[in-house]
């Protein structure tokens, strides 16, 4: 070996050097080699961090949030009552600055018609019979729709047709009001199930049996109106309030339902139901699971045997068919509410499979590497119980718990849906789709809010637990 | 494997014991007179009433009887529809349940392995972003809306064609068929594509894959022989409960569609308090959902030998 001229000089002759305590300084430590590069993150926080990175977890979560803000404090922001019905406002689609004319109450009208001239009273064949030449609306609200028509020679009587659409042909004309007899008598009023929207009136004469082809259509733009008294008796209008005037009605922002209730109301209070039912339920049956997993991985051997033996016969129960049954135990009658039988039969039917996946927990743990050195260091088992089990566990109950409650809040839809949760005037948003579901092809909106409602709570619920899995247990973590 | 098979068996008829036990207690203790809605006013018809459905033994003697008639296959006979057999009600409405529950299964497996497949093999890209968002969609949104949409846009595709291509609803052919099971098993097949994706990843990654690869296979024999092959066995284990969701699924399409099956009978036997129909159709679904979870089992176990060995150990 090569010496090198430094440590050539250095070299210090073994027999003439004698040690003092000058030459003994202690080193300088570097001990930033050692030091730890990050700051020490608990499980949890550690857990947050991953969670944030997660796009869809956070958008879920904010989802959440808004569900919760909805719920909670809705009634507080819409206070519109939601069992309160309005027969005028029957499903109505979403709007905000919803004008109403002021109309008499009385239904009687007769209008002064024109003396008719005497040919025309000589009854003609059906073939000869021509479309009237003109149809003058004298009024067109809701409460009545006013149509006068010129007289048609040699008519016997008149038909008149309503349509939602413009008719084509003379077997087009939509639905047959009412059928006018006598030649002289060219006036009619609607006051069937109106709507504010565009009708389309069509006026046949006929010779008292066939109907003739012509015939005259019109577009009628129907007014949203409301009789003096109704206005006053709700409270719309002070006493100053004349005839023709026009006031706001109260504005429905996602439209009525078929009594003309407020969907949103309805929709908060519905979130009310079917949150309760999807917070609740999971959490007492997790909570029961829970305790039963550990019991029987505690207790082990022969206990656990036999605990697991009656919680795999629970779960061979079919679930939906004891959820009625339940119910029917209950005494609850169909066309009742059963939002506390549906709870129990969640609570009782539920908690078998939280409790098979934390008995497994508990044993896995008990085993593993670090729980046996905390022992082996003297740990008692209170120590190991929260130090190590707790926080182990944790993790698959919460998330076991985000996974549960759309499941829940499905079947409490579904249940509802079928007759068989929720009842009215209760709401649920199962119970609305069942209802908005009659009316789909002419009212959608009063099935697409509570399903979309449903949906976006499922979805956010499913997202959240995804990434709560990702972030909390990478044993369990999804492999994209 | 005979005596895997066996004591499954065995344990399967214990379990559908319980669930008669199970059903028999929620149903006597139903608060109120179950004879109420028959109008039994005079207390001679009552007496023949309580005595025709045994009603006027101890309730231990009728839990014997019960559970003997059953032994038995009888479910006894319909409260609300005289002379009518609860068999009767099972055998007319349990084959047309079974065939919409049939098809949607297949329509589930078979959807449900070709889009997870497809979704791994395009993983990040387009048609994987495509399909996670419809099978999230599947997931999220209930099984009535679904429904709802497919009876409209049936209804939009008859107006489009002008004339009827498939009913609106009802049961007969084939063609009343194709709706409700597609509707039934969506949820089914979204939650497969999930398992399907997520277990064909693992297998893409795997060694035995880069090893054929490697030995110059082409890729449709790798795709079908070792890929599909071996990813295809998490979704078996999954068709017990996924058959089990199908079948109560069809509560709510059988009632959309008007389709004559148990589930809708299931629903109006409950809302007329027809507790003997109740009770039958209820432990008569159990043992059925029971069997079917043990069949797959067994299935599997044929399928995959890792299973097979470990339970002769």
């Amino acid at each position: 070996m090569k010496m090198t001229p430094t440590s050539n000089a250095q070299e210090v002759r073994a027999d003439t050097f004698i040690p003092s305590a000058n030459d003994f300084q202690p080193a300088h430590r570097e001990s930033h080699h050692d030091a730890l590069h990050r700051p020490s993150l608990s499980y949890w926080q550690d857990a947050w961090i991953r969670l944030k990175a997660n796009s869809r977890a956070v958008v879920s979560l904010y989802l959440v949030a808004f569900l919760m803000v909805f719920t909670l404090f809705g009634p507080y922001i819409w206070q519109v009552n939601p069992s309160s019905q309005d027969l005028d406002q029957i499903s109505q689609p979403p709007s905000f600055n919803k004008q109403a004319v002021l109309v008499n109450g009385s239904g009687f009208w007769e209008p002064d018609l024109e003396e008719l001239p005497e040919h025309y009273f000589q009854e003609l064949d059906v073939e000869d019979l021509l479309a009237t030449s003109e149809i003058i609306i004298d009024q067109a609200f809701t409460k009545s729709v006013r149509l006068r028509w010129q007289a048609v020679e040699g008519a016997y009587a008149y038909v008149i047709y309503r349509n939602d659409y413009k008719p084509e042909s003379s077997e087009d004309l939509g639905l047959p009001l009412a059928e006018v007899e006598g030649a002289d008598l060219t006036y009619y009023q609607d006051r069937l199930n109106l709507e504010s929207k565009t009708y389309y009136y069509s006026i046949v004469a006929t010779d008292g049996v066939d109907e003739s082809e012509a015939f005259r259509a019109i577009p009628v733009n129907v007014e949203q109106a409301i009789t003096l008294d109704e206005a006053k008796e709700r409270g719309l209008v002070d006493d100053t309030a004349i005839i023709g005037d026009s006031i706001s009605l109260k504005s429905h922002p996602l439209g009525t339902d078929y009594l003309g209730r407020d969907m949103l109301a309805r929709l908060i209070s519905g979130a009310r139901t079917s949150l309760f039912i999807g917070t609740v339920a999971p959490a007492l049956y997790i909570l029961l699971g829970v305790i039963y997993g550990s019991l029987a991985g505690y207790l082990g051997a022969r206990v656990d045997n036999w605990m697991m033996r009656f919680a795999d016969f629970v779960v061979a129960l079919p679930f939906l068919l004891f959820m009625i049954l339940f119910r029917i135990a209950f005494g609850v009658e169909s066309g009742e509410s059963g939002i506390f039988p549906m709870l129990i039969a969640m609570i009782v039917l539920g908690w078998p499979g939280m409790a098979r996946l934390v008995r497994g927990q508990i044993l896995q743990i008990r085993n593993e590497a670090y729980v046996q050195a905390a022992r082996l260091l003297g740990a008692n088992s209170s120590y190991l119980i929260i130090r190590h089990m707790i926080p182990n566990v944790m993790g698959v109950i919460l998330v076991s718990i985000t996974f549960a409650i759309p499941s829940a809040i499905f079947t409490e839809a579904f249940l509802s849906f079928i007759g068989m949760g929720v009842s009215p005037p209760t709401a649920s948003w199962g119970s609305m789709c069942n209802e908005g579901i009659k009316t789909m092809l002419s009212h959608p909106h009063e099935l697409f809010f509570p399903a979309l409602l449903i949906s976006i709570t499922v979805l956010a619920f499913n997202l959240l637990g995804d990434g709560l899995r990702d972030a909390l247990d990478s044993r369990l973590r999804a492999r994209d | 494997m005979l005596l895997y098979s066996l004591k499954r068996l065995l344990y399967g008829l214990v379990t559908v014991w319980f669930i008669a036990t199970a059903t028999f207690i929620a149903m006597h203790s139903v608060p109120g007179d179950p004879l109420l809605n028959n109008k039994a006013v005079s207390e001679t018809i009552r007496k023949n009433l309580e005595k025709r459905y045994g009603l006027d033994k101890p309730l231990s003697q009728q839990y014997v009887i019960y559970i003997s008639s059953m032994l038995k296959g009888d479910f006894g006979v319909s409260f609300t529809q005289q002379n009518r057999r609860v068999n009767d009600i099972i055998r007319e409405h349990f084959p047309v349940s079974a065939v919409l529950g049939i098809l949607a299964i297949t329509f589930a497996t078979l959807g449900g392995i070709l889009w997870g497949a497809i979704t791994a093999l395009y993983r990040n890209k387009l048609p994987d972003i495509i399909i996670m968002f419809l099978v999230i969609l599947g997931i999220s949104v209930p099984s009535f809306v679904f429904a709802a949409l497919g009876q409209l846009s049936i209804i939009q595709m008859n107006d489009l064609f002008n004339r009827s291509i498939l009913p609106v609803a009802g049961w007969g052919d084939f063609t009343h068929m194709l709706m409700p099971a597609l509707v039934l098993g969506l949820g089914t097949m979204a939650f497969l594509v999930r398992l399907m994706r997520s277990s064909m990843l693992e297998v893409i990654n795997s060694d035995y894959v880069r090893t054929a690869k490697a030995k110059g296979l082409s890729s449709l024999k790798i795709f079908f022989s070792h890929q599909l092959r071996n990813a295809v066995l998490p979704v078996i284990t999954i068709l017990g409960p996924a058959i089990a969701a199908i079948t109560t699924g069809g509560f709510v399409v059988e009632q959309i569609f008007a389709i004559p099956g148990l589930g809708r009978y299931f629903v109006q036997a409950v809302q007329q308090s027809d507790y003997t129909v109740i009770m039958g159709t209820t432990v008569f679904y159990g043992a059925f959902l029971v069997f079917m979870v043990i069949l797959v089992d067994i299935v599997y176990g044929f399928v995959d030998p890792r299973i097979r060995i470990h339970a002769e150990s």
